[in-house]
C-alpha cells in the first residue's frame, strides 16, 4: 500500500475542479506528497495555468477532438492509465452527473473502493483520507476511510470555496492518449432551461413546497426573491410530481448554502432538510405549526404564505430604504 | 434491486445521535421501484420480453421480491448470504455480476439511479464495468427498438440524447415514470410465484473477492444548532416587520 504517492484531481466541470484543488492542496502539504490535477477536452490548455495557479504542482492534458464532449470509456481510459503508471494514493473526482459514475467504474477497474459526495475531506493519523457523506436520506453522516489504495472519493460543487489564485510554478505535461472505443454515442444535447446563477451560489433563495397552490403563484417568491438579490428555489415534489419546476432544492437535486433560505409552504422532510443543512439562517413560514421544518428554523412564521409573502417583500424594502 | 431501509421512518436516538437501523421497517428502494417499472413497460410495448430481479441481501429480502413479482416480475432472485453484511458497493455489484451471469443472456439491465438510504449510485456503474457495458446514467426515458436502446439522460445543464446497442446498463431516475401499485389479483398470483434463493456458495463467490474496500467510522445524525425563534404578531404586516428586522440584524440581506 506504501508505494502509492500523491493526490490527482480530476472533474469534467473547470470551476469544480478549481474547487478540489484548494481543498486537495492542504491534504497534499499534509501528507508531503504532489498535487497532480488531469485536464481532458478539446482546447483547454488555457485552463492548465488556472490549475496551477489553484494549487496543483502538475497538470497531465489529454486535449484531443474525439475528447471534446464527456465520454465514459475514453475519459475512463485515461484516468485508468494515469492511476496504473502513477500510483497516486488518492483520486477526487467532482461528484457531478458524468464524474460520479467515472469514478465508480475507475474504482472497479482499479480493484478499490470508492466514497462519494464527500462534503468534508480529512486525513487520519495513518495518513487515510477520511470522507464525511450524508446517508441515509439526510438523518446522519457518515464518515468513511478506505482499505485499499489508490483511496477515490467524488466531491459534490461547493462543498469547498475555489482558492484565491496566486502566481506559482507548475508543470504542464501533454500526454500522447490512446482514445478508447466509446460504448455510446450521444445523438442530440439540448441546454437545459436554468437560472443563470447557480443554485448553489446563490446568498438568499426563496423556496417554495407544496403549500404553494397554484404554479402562477411563483410569481410572489420572484418577488421578495428579486428585493432581497435571490434566487427562487423549490422542493421536490413542485419541480418531479408537479413539474412547475426544472430543478430542485434537496438531497437528490441542489444541496445549498445561502445565508438565508426561507422555506414557504415546505413541510421539511429529512430529504429537503439535507440540502439546506449549511443555510446560514433558515426561515421557515407554514401554516402548520407542527411542520418539521420549524425544528430546523431560525425564525419561524406559523401564518400564510400568501400574506406573509407580500407583506415581507413591503417591510424588507422599506427598512432597507432607511438604513 | 435492493431492500432499502425506509428512511421516511427511521428513528434516532437523541441521546447518541446514533440511527435505529435495525428496527426501521424495509421497503423495495424507490428509484429500483422505477427502473422495475419502466421494465413492464418496455415488455407491454415490445411483448416477448422475460423480466428478472435480482436482489442482494444479508437479510431476508422475501417481501420486497413478491412486490417486484405481484407488479410484473416474471421472476426473482435473492442473493442472500450473512456474510454479506459487511459489503460495499464493489461487493454488492460483483455479486449481482456474477448472479446475472448465471442467470443467462440479457438485453437489458435496468438500475435505479442511487438508493435513498445509503445515497451512494454506485452500484450501476460498477456493475457495468464489471460487465463490460455500455452505461447510461442519470437517465429520465428510455426507447428500445430492435438491438439499439435510446436514452434522454438529465445532466447539469443539459438533456442528452444517448443511444448505445444492446445489452446496455441503464440507470433511472425517479421523474421516468409512475411505479405502479399491484392489483389484489397481481398479488394473489405472485404469492404463487417461486422466489430462486441462492448463497454465496451457489455463485462461487470467494470471501476475498467480496471483501469490502472501505470502513465506515462512525454514522450519527448530524447536529442542529438553529435558534428555533418563533415570530408572532396580531397580523402579517407586524410580523414581517419583525421578521425584517430580525434579517437585517443577522446581516443576511441588504448589503
Amino acid at each position: 500500500m506504501s508505494e502509492h504517492k500523491g493526490v490527482f484531481v480530476f472533474s469534467d466541470k473547470h470551476d469544480l475542479a478549481l474547487e478540489i484543488l484548494g481543498k486537495s492542496k492542504e491534504i497534499a502539504d499534509r501528507l508531503q506528497t504532489e498535487l497532480t490535477a488531469v485536464l481532458i477536452g478539446h482546447n483547454v490548455q488555457d485552463k492548465a495555468n488556472e490549475m496551477i495557479e489553484c494549487g496543483a504542482d502538475k497538470v497531465y492534458l489529454a486535449d484531443n477532438q474525439a475528447l471534446e464532449r464527456f465520454q465514459a470509456e475514453a475519459y475512463l481510459g485515461i484516468l485508468h492509465g494515469l492511476a496504473v503508471t502513477y500510483k497516486p494514493e488518492i483520486i477526487l473526482i467532482g461528484s457531478t452527473k458524468n464524474g460520479k459514475p467515472l469514478a465508480a467504474r475507475l474504482a472497479t477497474r482499479l480493484e478499490t473502493g470508492c466514497v462519494p459526495d464527500c462534503g468534508r475531506l480529512s486525513i487520519d493519523e495513518q495518513g487515510r483520507l477520511v470522507g464525511d457523506r450524508i446517508t441515509y436520506g439526510g438523518n446522519a453522516v457518515a464518515k468513511v476511510t478506505f482499505k485499499k489504495k489508490p483511496q477515490i472519493a467524488t466531491v459534490p460543487v461547493r462543498a469547498f470555496e475555489k482558492p484565491e489564485p496566486k502566481d506559482r510554478n507548475g508543470q504542464l505535461v501533454k500526454l500522447d492518449v490512446k482514445i478508447a472505443e466509446p460504448k455510446t454515442e450521444i445523438v442530440e444535447t439540448k441546454p437545459l432551461e436554468t437560472s443563470n446563477v447557480r443554485m448553489e451560489e446563490a446568498e438568499v433563495i426563496v423556496s417554495c413546497g407544496r403549500g404553494l397552490d397554484k404554479k402562477e403563484d411563483k410569481v410572489l417568491l420572484e418577488e421578495l426573491a428579486t428585493t432581497l438579490c435571490g434566487q427562487v428555489g423549490c422542493s421536490r415534489p413542485l419541480a418531479e410530481d408537479r413539474k412547475w419546476f426544472s430543478e430542485w432544492v434537496g438531497l437528490s437535486g441542489h444541496k445549498v448554502k445561502p445565508k438565508l433560505y426561507i422555506a414557504c409552504g415546505i413541510s421539511g422532510v429529512i430529504q429537503h432538510v439535507a440540502g439546506i443543512r449549511d443555510a446560514k439562517v433558515i426561515v421557515a413560514i407554514n401554516k402548520d405549526p407542527e411542520a418539521p421544518i420549524f425544528e430546523i428554523a431560525d425564525y419561524g412564521v406559523v401564518g400564510n404564505l400568501y400574506e406573509v409573502l407580500p407583506a415581507l417583500k413591503e417591510a424588507v424594502r422599506k427598512q432597507l430604504q432607511q438604513s | 434491486m435492493k431492500q432499502a431501509v425506509d428512511v421516511s421512518q427511521l428513528k434516532v436516538d437523541s441521546a447518541t445521535r446514533q440511527l435505529m437501523t435495525v428496527s426501521a421497517p424495509r421497503k423495495m428502494s424507490d428509484f429500483d421501484k422505477n427502473a422495475l417499472e419502466e421494465a413492464i413497460k418496455i415488455k407491454e410495448k415490445l411483448g416477448g420480453a422475460e423480466i428478472c430481479t435480482v436482489t442482494v441481501s444479508s437479510e431476508d429480502a422475501k417481501a420486497v421480491l413478491r412486490e417486484a413479482l405481484a407488479m410484473g416480475a416474471d421472476r426473482a432472485y435473492l442473493v442472500r448470504d450473512p456474510g454479506f453484511e459487511d459489503i460495499d458497493t464493489s461487493g454488492t455489484a460483483f455479486i449481482l455480476a456474477e448472479a446475472i451471469r448465471k442467470i443467462g443472456e440479457c438485453s437489458l439491465i435496468l438500475c435505479g439511479e442511487t438508493s435513498l438510504d445509503s445515497f451512494s449510485g454506485l452500484v450501476g456503474p460498477r456493475l457495468a464495468e464489471l460487465l463490460n457495458l455500455p452505461q447510461m446514467t442519470s437517465v429520465r426515458k428510455i426507447t428500445a427498438e430492435g438491438d439499439t436502446v435510446i436514452v434522454e439522460r438529465t445532466l447539469e445543464d443539459a438533456v442528452e440524447t444517448v443511444k448505445a446497442k444492446m445489452p446496455a446498463l441503464v440507470s433511472v431516475t425517479r421523474e421516468i415514470n409512475q411505479p405502479r401499485i399491484p392489483s389484489l389479483m397481481m398479488i394473489m398470483k405472485a404469492s404463487k410465484k417461486e422466489i430462486v434463493a441462492w448463497t454465496a456458495l451457489d455463485l462461487n463467490l470467494e470471501k476475498d473477492e467480496l471483501a469490502s474496500k472501505i470502513e465506515l467510522v462512525e454514522v450519527l445524525a448530524p447536529k442542529t444548532e438553529r435558534k428555533k425563534i418563533r415570530i408572532t404578531g396580531e397580523n402579517p404586516q407586524e410580523i414581517a416587520d419583525k421578521l425584517a428586522k430580525a434579517l437585517i440584524q443577522e446581516g443576511v440581506i441588504g448589503r
